[in-house]
């Protein structure tokens, strides 16, 4: 991208902290929402190619958890929070104080308590980004899908599609404990929308 | 591994031709749609993963013309004419062009995208006059697919549904 032809590396920087602190509140919001507490790895900043997009989750056929909103406003975008099917039931076991089933079908309530946790943490991402930033974000109403990777990620990478075959990534991965990764948050912005937040942030373009 | 057994991978917004037996294969489609073409007489196969309906809307510099759907499918004709293959003995199968996610409010052009691809597709195959003879297409689910240029059988899996043959 033009854009990172100047400063590149303070640019990934300022990305990364974007997403340091979209995801930190967050975490803070799942782990008072769980009662336990909940650690994220440093985020990562990449331009990938569609495919290796996936991969971060398992893979194009992975079976995945995922909540999906259009963040609005001055800089729009596309954000997922990602879980795999195991962590989900965890997290829902412990949200809601009973086993989940053990079958692949997730009951009327899991999935509203999915879709709810998916809000409170896009909404705690995406408020602490508009205060760093000043920028006016909204989200969407979030909607949420259980099934494969790649069929689910598509739909973050359509605004860079008509750009070129990638895409710019901030990956932030979530730990429960002493488990492994549970989740990812996934923050795409529009091509168009990374001028507007250097700018916000008084990064020289 | 034998040939009857070879894989041919096609990636998001990528074409591929195969033939001798080998099996092509797309995973993971939403809203991109799985086009394949074949020649019954040759064996011959050909698959693009469609991820955008006109190269119109494209700002990209080097115009990838296997991601949209009124440059993908001339091409991939194209390519399978080159190995012999006759547009009158060709057939169309495809599927995805899924709408994965539903929104209350504002279903806008971007969330509406999975039909589109569809119909961009439709629309482009009738310009060739080549037969759609299958498709499995719309639904809110994603698909992996496979063709089989030994028997031209197109092969759909989804997690909601397991495996479907058209």
């Amino acid at each position: 991208m033009n854009l990172f032809r100047n400063n590149a590396d303070f640019k990934l920087d300022v990305l990364r902290e974007v997403g340091n602190i979209g995801a930190g509140n967050a975490a803070t919001a799942l782990s008072t929402l769980l009662n336990k507490p909940v650690d994220m790895a440093v985020p990562t900043v990449n331009l990938l190619p569609f495919e290796k997009i996936s991969e971060r989750v398992g893979g194009s056929e992975a079976v995945v958890v995922a909540i999906f909103l259009r963040v609005e406003g001055d800089s729009p975008g596309n954000m997922f929070f990602i879980i795999n099917r195991e962590p989900a039931r965890r997290i829902l076991q412990d949200l809601l104080g009973f086993s989940a089933a053990e079958n692949e079908q997730y009951t009327e309530l899991e999935l509203s308590a999915l879709n709810e946790i998916g809000n409170i943490l896009a909404g705690s991402y995406l408020s602490s980004l508009a205060d760093f930033t000043g920028l006016r974000l909204t989200p969407t109403v979030p909607s949420l899908a259980v099934d494969m990777a790649g069929a689910i990620l598509s739909y973050g990478l359509l605004q860079f599609g008509t750009m070129g075959d990638d895409a710019l990534l901030i990956d932030t991965t979530f730990l429960e404990g002493q488990e492994d990764t549970d989740g990812h948050f996934f923050l795409i912005p529009d091509p168009d929308s990374f001028e507007k937040l250097f700018r916000a942030l008084g990064v020289p373009i | 591994m034998t040939d009857v057994d070879a894989m041919v991978k096609v990636g998001m917004a990528d074409m591929n031709v195969a033939e001798g037996g080998a099996v092509l294969k797309t995973t993971g489609l939403g809203s991109c749609v799985g086009l394949t073409l074949y020649d019954p007489g040759l064996k011959l196969a050909g698959m693009a993963h469609i991820m955008l309906p006109s190269s119109d809307i494209a700002r990209e510099g080097q115009l990838n013309i296997a991601k949209y759907a009124d440059t993908a499918v001339p091409e991939l004709v194209k390519r399978l004419k080159a190995r012999g293959a006759a547009l009158d003995r060709l057939v169309a199968k495809m599927a995805g062009g899924a709408q994965m996610f539903a929104f209350m409010s504002g279903t806008s052009d971007t969330m509406r995208i999975g039909p589109r691809n569809v119909e961009a597709t439709k629309l482009e195959l009738d310009r060739l006059s080549i037969r759609l003879v299958a498709e499995d297409t719309g639904g809110n689910y994603g698909r992996t697919v496979e063709l089989s240029s030994q028997s031209g059988v197109f092969v759909i899996r989804s997690v909601q549904f397991g495996v479907k043959e058209i």
